[in-house]
């Protein structure tokens, strides 16, 4: 499967999407993470699991700009348009909002949504960053404001389509329930026109049957949009069918790698997740 | 059914009683026991307690009884969703009625002037003062949540360029109107730059103290500012060099404040519909989601704060040409904190609720001048009243239902 998505959407052959080198991230004397290498490819998707404190979310904010890490080397190869670099722009200690920009658009662990505003304006909200008018422009709207204005309005509500919550448009996003915030938090992302969408735990809170569906719902974002996936995960279940890639990280190392079925027989994740003593 | 409303009765009686017995109690050194040291005797006068009993008893209900609807109305509140707005919104909203009252209002104030004694006229130009620098800082706290409590400041960085502009080259008003909307910016933007990391309680400090800064530099600087016995004589503003009574000055600077009333309102109640506007509640929601989803938190605070400020240079100028001196004691802490209060009663972030906001919480002090010292413990008292029963101000900040072209969604 991620041979065929590969070749599919690859439109630079060859190189990553993101590519980790090395990163290290260091709190006064805690090390949360300790070189840290790791690569997405075009239109994989690609899981991170780790038990928890392992760094996970850590990673991210190094890697969206949030924390500078303390050591490494952060790559993004955006594919289109101006923001495309041969050999791709380097990222660590980058402002988070030119992160996002360049096309690198995450979800929280703890859902950040913007509760008193409605669920259309929250994925408003993404394609900030896509449009340009102004103070002059708000004020006047002359018809290039308003077109563009239209323009947000009606490609945020195709979004909110995309994860069935058009019903839910105009409804504060404090009062959706649980699952529908995940997901409009994973539409607000969209909305960014990214090519790496970073998933922080989407299916935390979700019953067997939501995750179900939210695992349906990537892979179809995945097709649709072209996008490469970078997925935090502690249900097994979704990770294991969903990814072509997993990641696992203890303590803030990278123990282990490879497709999932490689990954679950490798002793070291067993030892990980089982919590089993060697020594000792 | 009647057993509930027994038992709630039944309840309230009980809160108030207890309330009114502690507070009989408490009061009984003062309101009863009189003691005569001249004439060495204890008077006790026991109907004091009564009056108190009786009275803190029915206070006390009544404050029980408001509350327990308030919790309820809260409870209700809750579940309510952008489209089940109160009814007095909706018919505010409704471009059917909000039109026609719209140019009513609109004509009632062009009017007022030929209507009114120049007492009356002198009191709205004030309180309209007010209305546009409440809009001013709707934009940075309400809007974007920038907490500024050295907002007068840029008031008086306005005022004191139309004084010492005119005191020192004769610059007339006109001309220096937009200049004090420039210095507005600037001094915004000074003030925006340090304070680009701070949140809450910080950015609250240092903007106090930003503003008591100028006040203490117009108050110490004597070669510059003439000091605390301020600047006298400035000019009105200029009619085409028409010389024209005290009267009609007012009623001059009346229709130019409606003017600038009426474009603030306009200007401010677009901005929060756009594009940067919705940018500004992003930052006052989440600040991290806010940059994560691609927006740049320090242009759009630096904006927050330049249009905030720009509004209030703007408003000084016309306070300087309104009253014709201008000394630091207009540009207090406390001048900050009525501000605030305007827009934090009015309704943070509703344009309506804080012209509302600025004209209660102006005019009520003036016309409340005949209960002469209840003034201040009354209009405290309302304040007080309005944040417990309305905790988000008169007029609840109502988002915008946008319309969505289907045909283009797909
Ligand atoms: N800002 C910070 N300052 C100090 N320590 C931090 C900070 N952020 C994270 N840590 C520490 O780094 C370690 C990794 O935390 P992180 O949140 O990345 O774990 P995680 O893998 O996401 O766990 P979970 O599965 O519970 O979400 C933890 O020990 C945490 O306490
Ligand atoms: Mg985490």
């Amino acid at each position: 499967m991620a041979q065929n998505t590969t070749d599919m959407n690859n439109q630079n052959t060859g190189n990553p999407v993101l590519s980790v080198r090395n990163v290290s991230m260091n709190f006064g004397g805690l090390r949360a993470l300790s070189e840290v290498d790791l690569e997405v490819r075009p239109g994989e998707v690609v899981a991170l699991i780790g038990p928890n404190g392992a760094g996970k979310t850590t990673f991210f904010n190094c890697i969206t700009g949030i924390y500078t890490p303390t050591d490494g080397e952060v790559t993004a190869y955006p594919k289109t348009g101006k923001r495309k670099r041969a050999n791709g722009v380097r990222i660590n200690g980058m402002r988070t909002n030119l992160v996002c920009e360049l096309g690198m658009a995450r979800t929280f662990q703890n859902i950040r949504l913007f509760p008193s505003m409605t669920a259309l304006e929250n994925v408003m909200i993404g394609r900030h960053c896509r449009t340009k008018s102004g103070i002059l422009g708000a004020v006047l709207r002359p018809a290039a404001t308003r077109r563009e204005e239209q323009e947000v309005v009606d490609n945020s509500y195709e979004l909110l389509t995309k994860v069935g919550l058009e019903k839910l448009a105009n409804e504060y996003s404090r009062n959706l329930p649980y699952g529908a915030q995940r997901r409009l938090e994973i539409a607000r992302a969209l909305a960014t026109e990214p090519f790496l969408l970073l998933l922080d735990e989407p299916a935390a809170g979700m019953n067997p049957q939501e995750t179900e569906e939210l695992k349906q719902m990537v892979i179809r974002i995945r097709e649709e949009f072209k996008v490469s996936v970078l997925l935090i995960e502690h249900d097994m279940k979704m990770v294991m069918s969903l990814s072509d890639r997993i990641y696992v990280m203890e303590y803030g190392r990278i123990i282990s790698t490879g497709t999932p079925k490689e990954v679950s027989e490798d002793p070291q994740v067993i030892r990980a997740y089982l919590g089993e003593d060697d020594d000792a | 059914m009647k057993d509930t409303l027994m038992r709630y009765v039944v309840k309230l009686v009980r809160q108030a009683l207890v309330a009114s017995i502690w507070l009989s109690f408490l009061t009984l050194p003062i309101m009863v026991i009189r003691v005569d040291t001249i004439e060495q005797t204890v008077t006790w006068r026991w109907m004091h307690l009564a009056y108190m009993a009786v009275g803190s008893f029915v206070l006390a209900l009544a404050w029980y009884a408001m509350m327990d609807r308030r919790d309820r109305g809260q409870a209700k509140k809750d579940l309510e969703t952008v489209e089940r707005v109160s009814a007095l919104s909706q018919f505010l909203s409704d471009p059917r009625f909000a039109k026609p009252l719209m140019a009513f209002g609109f004509l009632v104030a062009a009017a007022f002037p030929w209507f009114f004694s120049l007492y009356q006229t002198n009191i709205l130009v004030s309180a309209m003062i007010y209305v546009v620098l409440g809009l001013g800082l709707n934009i940075t706290v309400g809007l974007a949540g920038l907490l500024d409590l050295g907002y007068v400041a840029f008031y008086a960085v306005g005022a004191y360029t139309y004084a010492l502009l005119n005191h020192h080259f004769h610059l007339g008003f006109w001309a220096v109107l937009p200049l004090g909307a420039v210095l507005g910016a600037f001094f915004g933007i000074l003030l925006g730059f340090p304070v680009l990391r701070l949140r809450g309680d910080y950015l609250a400090i240092v903007t106090l103290g930003f503003g008591q800064i100028i006040r203490l530099v117009l108050e110490n600087w004597g070669d510059f500012s003439y000091g605390p016995s301020g600047i006298s004589n400035i000019d009105r503003p200029g009619l085409f060099g028409i010389n024209y009574s005290v009267e009609q000055a007012t009623t001059y600077i009346y229709y130019i404040m409606l003017a600038l009333v009426i474009l603030t309102i306009f200007v401010t109640a677009r901005l929060k519909d756009s594009r940067i506007g919705r940018a500004w509640l992003a930052l006052r929601e989440d600040e991290i989601a806010c940059q994560a989803m691609g927006i740049d938190n320090t242009r759009a605070k630096l904006m927050a704060f330049a249009l905030g400020a720009t509004l209030a240079g703007l408003m000084g100028v016309v306070f300087a040409a309104k009253t014709t001196f201008i000394n630091p004691a207009s540009f207090t802490f406390m001048e900050s904190a009525m501000i605030l209060a305007i827009v934090v009663l009015g309704g943070m972030g509703s344009v309506l609720g804080v012209i509302l906001g600025a004209f209660m919480l102006m005019l009520l002090p003036e016309y409340l001048r005949a209960f002469s010292e209840y003034r201040m413990l009354i209009f405290g008292a309302t304040m007080v009243l309005i944040m417990v029963f309305r905790p988000e101000g008169l007029v609840r900040a109502k988002r915008k239902v946008y319309k969505i072209n289907v045909e283009a969604a797909g």
